[in-house]
């Protein structure tokens, strides 16, 4: 397991997993996230919903350090994962501190990203080995069970050209699960897919939200996955949190009229 | 016609004989320079920290954007003059080759990086592979297949290059060939000549081809990317360099 716990725990396991510390992001001069606060709780599946360009996929890029923060802090675990506080001044840590954390975090992206110059099993395998340092041997057996469960186990020697998009996103989701992270991202996971092999795709992801206690952020447009997977849904507009409540509450009764016209014309 | 023959005749053996091995050797020496060169160059331009780009830069522009007979000289009359340092025909040949079509292949090599989607590298850093796994496993794979095309035009050329090193007292090719000259006759010599130059540059590029097909099938590219490929790869040598856009890990279009 990639758990270093470089912090102890504060108190009775009361650290959030995730939690955003004013976080800003700016992209030359425009603000995508201003002043943003939050925090997620261990297990808990959180689901982002806004128009696009609220932000809501930086925040996973952000926690995922495919992009840099402009402010603030993000911390997983109690651990600062790019920036710490340090006698009162933000201190941008160096890559090897920020590998440490980073390994409890998976992401799953919109377009699959399977690397083209391996097979299915071998996109598996590829970090376990030459990250965490598993064998081959380990990995693999890894690897081929995983598949079983997203329904692939006899394409395992394919390759990811001869799949289809909702395969190539199963064996995508596979390979995060291969690192066994604590936390995953899911960042439009189903947008890139023709409409018949979306629920394939939300059925895997269904079975691992109730089968593991991996915490999840989810960017997604399909309402029912959100309101059947997460414990919590936040609305962004503007880089802001409009408001966050349970997704019955919040499909039911929007309090936001920018809310209200955001889901009739999503649904 | 039948001296013409004879001619041709005396000369081919002769050639093969005599200035065969200092081309091979300009080529191959040269080949190994040149890849190493580009390499470097090209990785330091595309993934390298500013000041690095900028001298990787420099070097590029400058070997290409002079001369390589002037190049040539300068290391064989010049540096000698300069650090006491003779490189000797053989060696001066091989370097300056190297570097002159290196400074090519930079912009091959930067280019095949770039053309590896951001998608490629950010899956890697999401599983936190650190930036050499990520080189070694990921990209360079991917990108190496890319490259294939545009180094092969550049081995072509390379090998027809070589010609100037008669320039720096080689005897290769061309240089056996003018001396024959007087013995068979202009016509006979030269065309020895280039029926060998043909010959090599033949072999040169179905060797290259085969490893294109070979790098390409493994990536799962059918024959519409290897076609797309090899277009690029004449557009680089063309001048005009395959996407200038920013390095991929310095980009900047997350959206949302």
């Amino acid at each position: 397991m990639p758990t270093d716990q470089t912090t102890p725990p504060t108190a009775d396991g009361g650290t959030p997993r995730i939690r955003f510390e004013d976080v800003r992001k700016k992209f030359g001069r425009t603000t995508v996230l201003q002043d943003l606060n939050f925090s997620v709780d261990r297990g808990e599946r959180v689901t982002l919903i806004g128009p696009s360009g609220s932000g809501k996929t930086t925040i996973l890029r952000l926690l995922m350090t495919l992009e840099s923060l402009t402010g603030g802090y993000i911390w997983v675990d109690g651990d600062p994962l790019t920036h710490d506080r340090r006698n009162g001044k933000r201190v941008e840590l160096r890559n090897k501190e920020v590998a440490k954390v980073r390994k409890r975090i998976g992401m799953v992206f919109q377009q699959f990203n399977l690397f083209p110059n391996m097979t299915v099993v071998q996109n598996i395998v590829e970090a376990p080995v030459h990250v965490l340092g598993q064998s081959q041997e380990e990995a693999n057996e890894n690897a081929l069970s995983l598949l079983d469960r997203v329904g692939l186990r006899h394409r395992a020697d394919a390759h990811p050209t001869e799949l289809s998009g909702g395969q190539q996103q199963r064996v995508a989701i596979a390979r995060a699960l291969a690192m066994d992270p604590e936390i995953l991202l899911l960042d439009e996971v189903t947008s890139a897919l023709d409409p018949e092999l979306v629920g394939d795709v939300l059925r895997v992801l269904e079975d691992v939200a109730a089968s593991t206690d991996i915490t999840m952020l989810i960017v997604t447009h399909e309402m029912q996955f959100a309101k059947d997977v997460s414990q919590r849904v936040m609305m962004f507009d503007g880089g802001k949190i409009l408001e966050e409540a349970p997704p019955e509450q919040l499909f039911s009764d929007p309090q936001h009229e920018r809310t209200q016209k955001f889901l009739e014309a999503v649904v | 016609m039948s001296d013409f023959l004879q001619g041709l005749l005396t000369a081919l053996p002769r050639l093969l004989q005599e200035g065969l091995q200092a081309t091979l050797i300009s080529f191959v020496g040269g080949a190994v320079v040149m890849v190493v060169v580009a390499v470097l160059l090209g990785l330091a331009e595309h993934q390298g920290p500013a000041w690095l780009r900028g001298i990787a830069r420099f070097v590029v522009e400058f070997f290409r954007g002079t001369s390589l007979v002037v190049q040539l000289f300068f290391l064989f009359y010049v540096i000698p003059t300069l650090t006491g340092v003779d490189l000797g025909s053989t060696w001066t040949a091989i370097l300056a080759l190297g570097l002159n079509y290196g400074a090519y292949g930079a912009e091959v090599v930067r280019g095949s990086l770039n053309a590896v989607p951001r998608g490629q590298w950010e899956t890697a850093t999401a599983l936190s592979m650190p930036w050499f796994t990520q080189m070694r496993r990921v990209i360079w794979p991917q990108a190496w297949a890319l490259m294939l095309p545009g180094f092969n035009n550049l081995m072509v050329m390379l090998v027809k290059g070589t010609a100037v090193v008669s320039l720096v007292l080689m005897a290769d090719l061309t240089f056996e060939a003018d001396q024959l000259r007087r013995r068979v006759g202009t016509w006979p010599a030269f065309i020895a000549a280039l029926l060998i130059y043909y010959v090599i540059a033949l072999l040169v590029s179905l060797v290259m081809r085969w490893m294109e097909r070979r790098a390409q099938r493994r990536l799962g590219l059918g024959d519409f990317e290897i076609r797309k490929a090899r277009q690029e790869a004449d557009q680089v040598m063309a001048g005009a360099a395959a996407g200038d856009a920013e390095p991929v890990a310095a980009g900047k279009e997350g959206e949302t």
